[in-house]
């Protein structure tokens, strides 16, 4: 089976998913899945992050539903407090959260397996207290209102469909910079850091630095969706950044497929839309989620996109013997 | 009350709450032992243990003591079923899939107890009275004491269990070096069952005992499992007085935090600690190093 270059590379897949997104909304019958598709964006923006971190590189972090609060919170305190507009809410949401996980990326990843999950899940929750506790500043546990529509450069996102459109450049461009980043010598480096730590490092590898570049770089996707989140909603409060949101962005990416970037963009798309297609059970969404993330976990450890590919290759070459088999008996 | 009265007053609580991260603690510290494995589930035990008692004593009318022993053993089965169910046919155990497979499981067991039990906190009768003991200006609640009695003789019990029994000593060979201790005829995976088993048992124990004194409801667990696990790290992950000293410490550190700075930031603290053991002293207070083999 021959595929042309230009389908297999995956600029291939990139094109055809700009087409899809440029002429999907025309196609929905209602418009709040047009709310759906802003949220599985925004979601699949931190997914990618994550899944740089954890897929590509196999670092685990248990709370980048901080950093994306932070971002979140950045912007929405400066707009709501101040006249400055919503891009100089992202100046200091990008800067603040790099910054910020820079300090923070040092010593946690030094750590590894149940100890780096446990710093990066303490972290969060820290993070989550502060946003409850600085009433002054954020409102306290009932959130932060009178935060600024988004508007750049004096271009207002007034309606739904706008913000649609903004939020997909938005991922297009992140999923363009992160195409690269894993098609580059830094993915191979970052895949080397998964295989063996020592080996990499062994090669010249500086790995903690490298750590340390991912995490802040997947901490900045995260700041950066929780900014469009922040002028999406114009209200935010401490209950959406908690310890479970972190654990849902964690099974995104796993669900998806762990490194694999499309596989992220799936697990987000899956997630954020299942308690829509969960309605019917209501109650049981909580149950039914850890009961499908365990399944997927032990059925499918690859993800559900790898598992799916797998079942296809195994399906083709069963089709095949077949095939043969029929032939030689004609 | 004077301030030294008042500070006495935060360290009996925090003596109380500390001895029962430590026990939750010991529950992580049992399945790490046999199997390397960190489960996240482990809250959830505590809330089963709380909550089993109270349907035992509603539903089945039996008296408490009868009740907490139903849901001993129920939890310890809940232990047993996770590890066959969920463990088990786990093809690659890396940390990173085992992790995310125990918060799995943990959510689900939530969502379960939360559609058998709804949404309400259940109160479970104090087991000796309500009448508190005056100690030095102090206020101790009867219950404090058999909180700290239990998880004592708890503790004990484990470490006799562990260093005395045939059945103990198999299952600390069989985290030390698997393939040795099949050699020897020592079935490993009939010992991460008990050892899963055992867990439950620990963290129902320390779910009967605390639900007196805070209630017991369906989402206690992620907070108590948590707290337990800082107590385990903070005291060297595996070591069996060091949970105790972690759990105390950070049981009393929370408690004067709570009581001298806000109440607001009492889990901050904890996490706090936390944070600065794993970049400090990531083997614990009682931790040895254990040099990397590549």
């Amino acid at each position: 089976l021959r595929i042309p270059a230009f389908i297999r590379s995956p600029y291939a897949g990139f094109v055809l998913f700009t087409a899809v997104l440029a002429v999907l909304p025309p196609l929905l019958t209602n418009d709040y899945y047009l709310n759906v598709l802003i949220f599985i964006g925004i979601h699949s923006i931190i997914a990618i992050g994550l899944d740089l971190l954890l897929g590509y590189t196999g670092q685990i972090s248990l709370g980048h539903a901080a950093f994306f609060g932070l971002g979140a919170y950045f912007t929405g305190v400066l707009t709501a407090k101040t006249s400055l507009p919503p891009i100089a809410g992202l100046v200091l949401a990008l800067v603040g959260v790099g910054i910020l996980a820079y300090i923070i990326g040092i010593p946690t990843l030094k750590l590894h397996g149940h100890y780096l999950a446990m710093a990066t899940l303490g972290f969060g929750i820290i993070v989550q207290i502060f946003f409850k506790e600085l009433n002054f500043l954020t409102g306290g546990p009932s959130g932060l209102v009178g935060i600024k529509d988004m508007t750049i450069f004096g271009y207002e996102f007034d309606s739904d469909l706008k913000y649609y459109y903004l939020v997909c450049v938005s991922l297009l461009l992140v999923l363009i910079l992160s195409i690269n980043v894993v098609q580059s010598r830094v993915g191979r480096v970052l895949r080397a850091i998964h295989g063996s730590e020592v080996a990499a490092s062994v090669l010249g590898v500086n790995v903690s630095r490298y750590k340390v570049a991912i995490f802040v770089l997947s901490a900045l996707y995260a700041a950066f969706a929780g900014w469009l989140y922040s002028h999406y909603m114009t209200f935010v409060s401490p209950s959406s950044f908690g310890f479970m949101f972190s654990v849902k962005l964690v099974t995104m990416v796993v669900i998806g497929s762990l490194g694999s970037i499309w596989g992220a963009i799936f697990g987000a798309a899956l997630l954020t839309s299942m308690p829509e297609f969960l309605h019917v059970f209501e109650n049981y969404e909580t149950t039914v989620f850890g009961f499908i993330l365990v399944s997927v976990m032990i059925f499918m450890p690859r993800g559900l996109l790898r598992g799916l590919e797998d079942l296809a290759i195994v399906v083709y070459h069963k089709a095949r013997e077949l095939l043969a088999e029929k032939g030689e008996e004609a | 009350m004077t301030l030294s009265q008042q500070i006495l007053q935060y360290l009996i609580t925090g003596v109380t709450v500390g001895t029962i991260y430590a026990l939750i603690g010991m529950g992580f510290n049992i399945i790490y032992n046999s199997t390397e494995i960190i489960n996240f589930a482990q809250g959830e035990f505590v809330m089963l243990g709380g909550l089993l008692t109270v349907s035992s004593m509603q539903i089945l009318h039996l008296p408490l003591p009868f009740a907490a022993l139903v849901s001993i053993i129920g939890v310890a089965l809940i232990g047993t079923l996770l590890n066959i169910a969920a463990i088990r046919p786990v093809k690659d155990p890396n940390p990173i899939t085992l992790i995310i497979i125990t918060i799995g499981a943990s959510i689900f067991i939530r969502g379960v107890s939360s559609l058998i039990w709804g949404k309400e906190p259940y109160p479970i009768p104090a087991f000796s009275g309500e009448d508190p003991i005056q100690f030095f200006g102090a206020v101790i609640q009867p219950q404090s004491l058999w909180v700290m009695g239990v998880a004592l003789c708890t503790i004990f019990g484990l470490r006799q269990f562990f260093g005395r029994t045939i059945t103990g000593k198999a299952m600390m060979a069989s985290a030390f070096q698997p393939k040795a201790a099949r050699l020897v005829g020592i079935d490993t995976r009939f010992m991460v069952l008990i050892s899963f088993a055992l867990s439950g048992l620990v963290g129902a124990v320390a779910g009967i005992v605390i639900a007196p004194m805070s209630m017991t409801q369906y989402d206690i667990g992620v907070m108590m499992g948590l707290k337990g696990f800082c107590a385990a790290i903070i005291g060297g992950l595996g070591n069996f007085w060091g949970v105790l000293l972690g759990g105390l410490a950070l049981g009393i550190l929370e408690s004067l935090g709570t009581g001298l700075i806000s109440s607001g930031y009492k889990d901050a603290i904890a996490f706090g600690i936390l944070l600065l053991m794993l970049f400090f002293r990531p083997q614990g207070i009682l931790g040895r190093t254990k040099g990397d083999r590549v």
